[in-house]
């Protein structure tokens, strides 16, 4: 067993030191050492997506990436999405479209599509399958996931042209 | 969209609220099995077999507990000895000693991926460095993996004390032999125009749920042992671990976490009965979490098949005799759901004239565990896919032809009983009458098929409590772990009856030491059975209000009416008061109100469902494309329909999966090929499209609430309807599973072969 690494990362906002195995992935650290468990492990091969975190805004499979290479870099978890308590709208339409069963991708999901909605506000059915391919869901046939989407990127634009009506 | 075709004077049942446990799951929050994490916790790791049949000669642990943070290893040798015999467990028949030998391999390893030691170390690394320390010496057999070669003469038997009901006391590979009949077959065929006879194979699938088998083990040295795990049955998890480890079941507490998936994988047991081992020796909670490739070598997936079918039918579309011959992969110990599969295969239709010979078969497979009706999606590929070329030669649009040989009200089931009210037509019907179904399907090598299916629903045991709070709010706990947000419908039901807003009842899981046996939650039963329970809970409950209203007004019981979470007395001018106000009066009244029920629930309500599914070919790789697709399901009442159309919606993707892509993929020496979501390849997101749901509503009688249990049979029509699709886009009959791009392009290339061979024929 090599020597543990002090890494410097901000998680969800914060700035957090952290102490971790050279083999430790991201994935283990975020569970294990910092006690973020919402992201979960359903393969350690990339393949279902349950474990998805955003790297400097990008989409990354967390079972993918060493602990160590999180040094500098700006992470948010399942754990960030709401603010102050506050559900996001992805969230919420998660829950008012019963886009989940079981629940263990649905971290995963609410990522993947938070990083689709921060490119494209404005996604077709088909964007929408496309971002969100990389992550598996064995319970709900997609199909309420996908409606949850759409309507959040709708729900986020109306709330923009809301706000500039405002203005 | 959802239509139903019934409508209750219902408040809260049918509405869609926000499933209790959401905000936890959307936050994450929601803590599953893995998820779970105590001071001085060790972690574990399994060493499995590399072979799939193979005598265990030795086995060297020494140079693996020399490992520094190794703290303990365990071998079947820890284990006590299990009973040779069947007990009733839930939905399962179960042999402890079978079971004890896939918890740790005894003396013979039986399939690729096959436990024969655990151990425990400070961290899961070490563990795993561990397992490459241990040293076992191998006998390796020839592996049997398909029931071909597991019944041919002198095959090699795998289990040494098998014996079956037929073949008096030779050993043997086949564990059973079951048999249906009725009518006279031959007397049948011979009153047929057309016979159709097909031989079908299906590969073997999993369940593939997203989150992996877990289990934290607690032993104290008082003699109790308490599991954390992601389980369908915490009840199961105690009584079967309680053979294994030969404890008490009252020294074992379950906790049932939050669980990802399990489509009945999850009904048994695999780390459970380590974790307590290893926590026993080493004083520590131990915690052993699979990976996706254990997952899918060493839990259990469902039977492939081998089914032979031929059916007959009069020229005016009247099926008049089914000769059946089916043989499941049990995997390596008996148990296979190809009774259940024979149960169902023509259950939709009325039959005169059947014979159904039905075979569990052992193979060097993984021991196979319930899967979503189990056995009956392989049977109505094949009997489905007869009845549609049936309904061809006929001449009769392949729904007609269902519906006119559908059971209906006092048909007898397969076994003999008659149906109760059923709504197997209706299923039909909605599909007949759907905007998917009347619109014109166009364009090359594309087709529409159509299939049924049928699957019992189960009953069983469950318990609930309705507890009503000092500020007049309820809690309503029961014994049944949520799979698919069966916690919503529990605390609809309870505020249904109680009359209060949903949002006022809060439900929840309980362990085994604080709610009554709670039967598995499988068989499409919890919003049958335990919300039978809750609906008796919360009827306690409302009677006890009543009492205590009435001594609050000096009346008798019957002198207080509830309606609408409001206590009235009858007669005069008394105001009406609500639980709210009445619940500051409890502790002078009597103290707390809890209402109580256990059920062991009887008339149960089978389900049906039919599916249309429209499919594109491409012809030049044999890649299919699903384009549209509708189920249409008789729910008998849908309590929360977002959740119904959610089990319809999910059961349909994986037979889509199970049709299209998903096979356990074995080489000659009996090794998994594919033991991870690359290679055993789920649908994503990308490969469906919108799945329309078609809610019908058909009441039944055998529940308070006319509920049936929608879990299941939405996965049964799927197989069978890519299948007829198949045929009518590029004219190829599909008889095995999956029709993968290989295998569809291989049989698209033998018809046109066979098509271009007739034409140059002809031309000669």
């Amino acid at each position: 067993m090599s020597k543990k690494t002090l890494v410097e990362a901000t998680i969800n906002g914060e700035t957090v030191e952290f102490l971790c195995e050279p083999r430790q992935s991201l994935l283990e650290t975020l569970r294990d050492v910092l006690e973020l468990t919402g992201s979960k492990e359903g393969c350690l091969t990339g393949d279902c997506g349950a474990c998805t975190v955003l790297v400097e805004g990008r989409p990354v499979c967390s079972c993918l990436m060493l602990g160590v290479e999180a040094q500098g870099k700006n992470i948010t978890t399942v754990e960030g999405l709401a603010t102050n308590g506050v559900l996001s709208v992805l969230q919420n339409k998660f829950l008012e479209h019963a886009a989940l069963q079981c629940g263990i991708c649905t971290p995963g999901f609410l990522i993947s599509a938070k990083s689709l909605l921060d490119r494209n506000p404005k996604p077709t059915e088909h964007d929408v399958r496309y971002a969100l391919a990389g992550n598996l869901c064995r319970c709900t046939g997609y199909d309420k996931i996908v409606k949850a989407v759409l309507d959040a990127a709708a729900a986020i634009r109306s709330q923009g042209e809301g706000k500039a009506a405002a203005r | 969209m959802a239509a139903s075709t019934t409508t209750g004077d219902f408040k809260v049942i049918g509405t869609r609220p926000i499933r209790p446990d959401g905000v936890d799951k959307v936050t994450g929050r929601a803590k599953f099995g893995a998820d779970y994490a105590f001071p001085g916790m060790l972690h574990g790791k399994v060493l499995r077999s590399p072979h799939a049949h193979a005598i265990i000669k030795s086995i060297k642990i020494d140079k693996a507990l020399k490992l520094p943070g190794v703290k303990a290893i365990v071998t079947s040798k820890d284990l006590p000895d299990a009973e040779n015999m069947l007990e009733q467990s839930g939905e399962l028949t179960v042999n402890p000693m079978h079971l004890s030998m896939n918890i740790l391999a005894h003396d013979k390893v039986l399939y690729d991926g096959h436990a024969i030691a655990a151990v425990a170390a400070t961290s899961p690394h070490i563990a795993e460095e561990a397992l490459r320390l241990i040293e076992v010496e191998y006998e390796v057999l020839p592996p049997v993996m398909t029931v071909e070669a597991a019944t041919k003469p002198g095959a090699p038997i795998l289990l040494k004390d098998l014996r079956n009901n037929e073949e008096g006391d030779k050993p043997t590979n086949v564990a059973q032999h079951y048999q249906f009949k009725r009518g006279d077959v031959a007397a049948g065929f011979k009153a047929a125009d057309y016979v159709v006879e097909r031989e079908f194979n299906t590969a073997m699938v999993h369940q593939g749920y997203i989150e992996p088998h877990n289990a934290v083990g607690i032993y104290n040295s008082d003699g109790q042992a308490t599991i954390y795990c992601s389980t369908q049955g915490a009840f199961d998890v105690r009584s079967l671990s309680a053979h294994v480890l030969g404890m008490p079941v009252g020294k074992i507490k379950v906790v049932p976490a939050e669980i990802g998936g399990g489509f009945g994988g999850k009904t048994t047991i695999y780390l459970e009965p380590l974790s307590v081992l290893l926590s026993k020796k080493t004083g520590a909670p131990v915690k052993l979490v699979m990976s996706r490739a254990e997952v899918l070598r060493a839990s259990g997936p469902t039977p492939g098949a081998k089914i032979k079918v031929k059916m007959g039918a009069t020229r005016d579309g009247k099926l008049v005799a089914a000769e059946i011959w089916m043989a499941y992969q049990a995997g390596a110990f008996p148990g296979s759901p190809v009774a259940a599969g024979a149960l169902c295969i023509i259950a939709p239709y009325t039959v005169e004239n059947f014979q159904i010979d039905a075979y569990d078969v052992v193979v060097n497979r993984p021991k196979t565990a319930s899967y979503r009706a189990p056995g009956t999606t392989q049977a109505a590929f094949a009997s489905e896919t007869v009845i549609d070329e049936l309904a061809e030669k006929c001449g009769i649009d392949p729904i007609d032809f269902r519906i006119k040989n559908a059971v209906k009200e006092g048909a007898p089931q397969i076994m003999g009983p008659p149906f109760k009210r059923i709504g197997f037509i209706q299923t039909c019907e909605a599909i007949k009458n759907s905007a998917h179904y009347k619109s014109k399907l166009t364009g090359k090598f594309r087709g529409r098929g159509v299939a049924s299916g049928f699957w019992f629903n189960a009953g069983m045991q469950s318990s609930a409590m309705v507890n009503i709070h000092t500020d007049g709010t309820a809690s309503v706990v029961t014994g049944s772990p949520d799979i698919g947000g069966s916690r919503a419908s529990m605390a609809m039901i309870a505020a249904e009856v109680l009359g209060l807003p949903v949002t006022d009842v809060r439900p929840i899981t309980a362990d085994t030491d604080s709610i009554g046996h709670t039967d598995v939650t499988a068989g499409s039963r919890v919003t049958f059975a335990t919300g039978m329970a809750v609906y008796e809970a919360a009827k306690d409950a409302v009677r006890q209000l009543i009492e205590r209203a009435a001594k609050v007004w000096e009346k008798k019981p019957d002198e207080v009416e509830f309606r609408d979470g409001i206590l009235h007395a009858k007669g005069d001018g008394v105001p009406p008061i609500s639980i709210k106000q009445l619940a500051p009066r409890f502790p002078r009244t009597g103290g707390p109100i809890t209402g109580r029920a256990s059920v062991n629930a009887r008339g149960v309500g089978p389900g049906f469902a039919t599916t249309v599914v429209d499919v594109e070919v491409d012809p030049d790789t044999g890649k299919v494309q699903i384009l549209r697709c509708t189920i249409a399901q008789d729910a008998g009442k849908a309590i929360h329909p977002s959740y119904v159309e959610g089990q319809m919606q999910g059961g349909t993707a994986q037979g889509i999966g199970w049709a299209l892509n998903e096979e356990y993929f074995y080489d000659d020496k009996g090794t998994l090929r594919n033991t991870g979501f690359l290679d055993y390849r789920i649908p994503t997101c990308l490969d469906l499209p919108m799945i329309e749901t078609i809610i019908v509503e058909e009441p039944n009688p055998g529940h308070p609430l006319g509920v049936r249990g929608v879990g299941e049979v939405s996965i049964v029509p799927p197989v069978a309807a890519v299948a007829n699709a198949i045929y009518r886009a590029v004219g190829v009959r599909m008889t095995q599973t999956p029709m993968s791009p290989p295998k569809l392009l291989k049989a698209i290339l033998k018809h046109r072969g066979a098509t271009t061979t007739q034409h140059s024929a002809a031309a000669d």
